[in-house]
């Protein structure tokens, strides 16, 4: 009972202990609670060699999926391009012989802008453009930042996680 | 007898200052494991080389001076800090004397002086001045915030810090730091016969060195950086050198008021050489300073700061009766059981 009360009734009106009016047992109890903290395991990750791994549901930055058969899903239907808030993305559209009829013959984005939001996956009809686990976008010019086709096409492969996690959101 | 004081004065100054610079690495290393972080590892083997980097990055970085500011006063603010704080270890002593080819030499730069812990006060009444100038002449209202509370801070705990250093002068009968010492390695520690005036004086070395829980001149959230707000590259770093600094003093002044200097309990009976013992004391009086210098830094990250009526509180209602009080107990004891 005189346990409950003495962790439970910390409300700021309530009288104080005569122990705890002295102040010193209590710094003595904050010292140890510190003192304790020294030991403990550390959180820090030491970045550049010790790296994340972003689970399946992280957005990072969006890339075209290169089917099986080594060509791109994606129809150049342009909704994603649509959908962008920052107007990130350009699709230039052109026809092909495949089943698929049109293909994108410059798809690209522009990573300043982009903000992972991941509209443009979320209203791709063919789940041609998904978030991958990129995080580490580092750019020397602002040429650098543009994303074209060849930086963006990615074997569907690697991004089985991505996928698997939007079928298992889907129903 | 000059040259052998130039040499104790240089070989004191540099080992200070190294020690202060260690110390800024201590204080961010002790902070970080506190905190469950591994803390400063980049620079050198276990970032040992931290401290020059940091020293370097303050050498390069523009010197400010505010065209508001009193530029006589605001120079001189950050001097006057840092030679109170160094000039206080000229009367402590490190170790007993050692006697080298039949010549004797007191491990202190000023030996024999018979009124060290006076001059010990004394100096840090002056420390003040440097903070509440500095915080007058930087022509900002949060400096001059910072340097009037440094004021009212520091004047209201010497008092206290005075009545603590009162009960150890009792006990030793003098004010010389050799003797206070000697008083110790001859019966126990004055922490055991003065327990409360330690904590007294433990309570207002924090006050005096502005450390936290007392750190109210530079309390960041309310006044930007307090005393030295407007400081800058050089002229800040001395602020910050001497801040540490004043840390070495207090934990040094600590140890030999209170836990026996260079003293080590049955090493004197062991028949060793004086070169040896001198040694040894040197080595304990480093070690205990280092205990107290770890608990200045413990207290920092564990007890919040206090509120400005809360530190005066503290300080005139509580501290100073109980320091009036201790007089009379440590009278009282010296009277019946020592004497």
């Amino acid at each position: 009972m005189q346990h409950q009360t003495k962790y439970n009734n910390r409300s700021p009106n309530r009288k104080l202990t005569f122990w705890e009016k002295l102040y010193l047992p209590e710094i003595v109890r904050g010292l140890l609670t510190t003192f304790k903290h020294i030991f403990r395991p550390k959180f820090t990750r030491q970045y550049p060699e010790e790296r994340w791994d972003a689970p399946d549901s992280f957005r990072g930055r969006p890339v075209l999926v290169l089917d099986d058969n080594n060509v791109e899903r994606c129809v150049a239907c342009g909704l994603c391009s649509r959908v962008c808030p920052p107007l990130a993305i350009e699709v230039q559209a052109s026809e092909t012989e495949l089943l698929k009829e049109r293909y994108p013959v410059r798809f690209e984005i522009n990573m300043l802008r982009c903000i992972f939001c991941g509209f443009c996956e979320e209203v791709c009809p063919e789940e041609a453009i998904v978030m991958s686990k990129d995080y580490e976008l580092v750019f020397r010019n602002p040429e650098d930042a543009m994303y074209s086709k060849d930086r963006l096409l990615t074997p569907k492969a690697e991004l089985k996680g991505r996928l698997d996690f939007l079928k298992s959101m889907r129903n | 007898m000059i040259l052998e004081a130039l040499v104790k004065i240089v070989l004191v100054l540099i080992v200070v200052l190294t020690a202060v610079s260690y110390l800024v690495l201590l204080e961010r290393w002790i902070s970080a494991w506190i905190q469950d972080r591994i803390g400063p590892n980049r620079v050198g083997p276990l970032g040992l080389l931290q401290p020059l980097a940091d020293v370097l990055k303050l050498l390069l970085k523009e010197d400010i001076e505010p065209t508001q500011a009193q530029k006589w006063f605001h120079w001189v603010a950050p001097v006057i800090s840092i030679t109170v704080a160094f000039s206080v270890l000229a009367v402590i002593p490190f170790g007993n004397s050692i006697t080298i080819g039949g010549r004797e030499i007191s491990l202190a730069i000023a030996s024999n002086v018979d009124i060290g812990a006076l001059y010990i006060i004394a100096m840090t009444s002056v420390g003040v001045y440097g903070i509440t100038l500095a915080g007058w002449s930087s022509g900002s209202k949060y400096s001059l915030l910072g340097g009037l509370r440094s004021s009212a801070q520091m004047i209201s705990y010497e008092l206290t810090l005075g009545l603590g250093l009162l009960s150890v002068v009792i006990l030793t009968g003098g004010l010389d730091m050799g003797e206070i010492i000697r008083s110790q390695a001859s019966g126990t520690w004055n922490i055991i016969r003065a327990p409360l005036g330690f904590i007294i004086f433990l309570v207002s070395s924090f006050a005096e060195t502005n450390r936290q829980p007392f750190d109210l001149p530079e309390a960041e959230p309310e006044l930007v950086g307090g005393y030295h707000t407007e400081y800058s590259s050089m002229k800040f770093a001395l602020f910050f050198l001497a801040e540490y600094a004043n840390m070495i003093t207090a934990s040094a002044v600590m140890t030999v008021l209170f836990l026996g200097g260079w003293h080590v309990p049955f090493v004197a009976d062991m028949g060793l050489s004086s070169v040896v013992l001198g040694i040894i004391g040197v080595a304990a009086f480093a070690l205990k300073t280092l205990g107290f210098l770890f608990f200045f830094i413990w207290v920092r990250w564990t007890v919040p700061r206090f509120r400005y009526d809360q530190l005066m509180d503290l300080g005139w209602k509580v501290l100073l009766p109980l320091g009036i009080l201790n007089i009379v107990l440590t009278a009282l004891e010296k009277y019946f059981l020592i004497h």
